[in-house]
């Protein structure tokens, strides 16, 4: 399988700058920034009361978004509502453009991924701690206090799984897609092959994107409520 | 049993049976320069993603089934219930794609053709 060419790395190459190539996901990281960062100043500039084009779409986009999570939380968990959507719309543009010939997914990389799920895990004990204090270790013990030496070890387990599943999940996904693609390209590259995998590749960047921030969601959900 | 299961289970027998007779011409001087590894971890990488797609595929199955069960009953719902569907679909296959993983983990360990045939000529001592 010969090595792949990406237009960054590519352009960074010619530029003079060492090793452009060792770090792809870095690279385009910074393009999927540029991309949510130039539409959302484009976009937001000139708000109308009755919205126009792109103003309409990301304003379904946001509140689609909105209320899917109020759904989940209630009216209390709004407060990580800007967390939550940029976590979806940073993973739905990372994995789309990896569908581009010469582009790369930042999330084929576990380092992209390991990130994410490392801020989920973070927002969740201190979101935990912030409205229990030290009463946040109850989450943790079991319903009665003589099976703690058993329920302690296995949540704290539990809770550290997390950050593997998060990660792996969705860096299982959006490079195995990159490998089967490149497999069949260097197969039947000529016939079209990999354009049914393509289409289901859309489907699966939507999906993992939404499942990444479902579980967000769900694990900000189990931290601010009670205890069993 | 039937004549298709019969046919199934001559084919996988004669194909190990066969596999067997390629090992043992190079038996000894093979298996000390551990050339054995590379053909095990050839086959667990098969078998492994195998059993895992297996699970995962059973799994889904019952899913799609209570989704489409609920649909039939309560057409007013289709909406929720194929929402919530997908999702637990993409949970169920997160465990495939953890064995996906560790098969990939395994299998950039193989040298490719020309790599092993070096070895293999390098272990008989040509």
């Amino acid at each position: 399988m010969e090595h792949p060419i990406f237009f960054i790395d590519a352009i960074l190459s010619a530029l003079g700058v060492e090793h452009a190539g060792s770090y792809s996901h870095v690279t385009y990281t910074w393009l999927t920034m540029l991309i949510l960062i130039v539409s959302a100043l484009f976009l937001a500039r000139k708000v109308k009361l009755v919205p126009e084009k792109g103003q309409n779409f990301f304003e379904v986009v946001i509140d689609g978004l909105e209320s899917f999570m109020v759904d989940i939380t209630g009216p209390e968990g709004r407060f990580f509502f800007p967390f939550v959507a940029t976590v979806f719309l940073f993973i739905l543009v990372s994995n789309l453009i990896g569908l581009i010939p010469g582009c790369f997914s930042p999330t084929a990389n576990l380092n992209t991924t390991l990130a994410l799920a490392l801020c989920t895990f973070v927002l969740t004990h201190a979101i935990g701690i912030r409205y229990h204090g030290v009463k946040y270790i109850k989450h943790f013990c079991g319903p009665v206090w003589w099976l703690i030496p058993l329920m302690l070890p296995i949540e704290l387990i539990g809770h550290l799984a997390r950050i593997m599943s998060l990660s792996v999940r969705l860096f299982g996904n959006i490079f195995g897609k990159e490998m089967v693609l490149a497999i069949l390209f260097g197969l039947a590259g000529l016939y079209l092959a990999p354009l049914p995998i393509m289409f289901l590749g859309i489907l699966v960047c939507f999906i993992q994107a939404l499942v990444f921030m479902l579980l967000s969601i769900m694990y900000f959900v189990g931290a601010m409520e009670h205890a069993h | 049993m039937s004549k298709r299961t019969l046919v199934g289970v001559l084919t996988a027998v004669s194909v190990l049976a066969m596999a067997s007779i390629a090992f043992a011409a190079e038996d000894g001087a093979v298996k000390a320069a551990g050339l054995w590894v590379f053909f095990g971890i050839a086959i667990a990488c098969g078998i492994g993603i195998g059993m895992a797609a297996l699970g995962t595929g059973i799994g889904m199955g019952n899913a799609i089934n209570g989704a489409l069960q609920g649909t039939a009953r309560n057409p007013e719902a289709g909406g929720k219930i194929m929402t919530t569907m997908i999702i637990g679909l993409a949970l169920i296959e997160s465990l495939c794609i953890y064995a996906l993983v560790i098969c990939f983990i395994l299998v950039f360990k193989i040298p490719d053709l020309g790599g092993m045939h070096e070895l293999i000529v390098k272990s008989l001592g040509g």
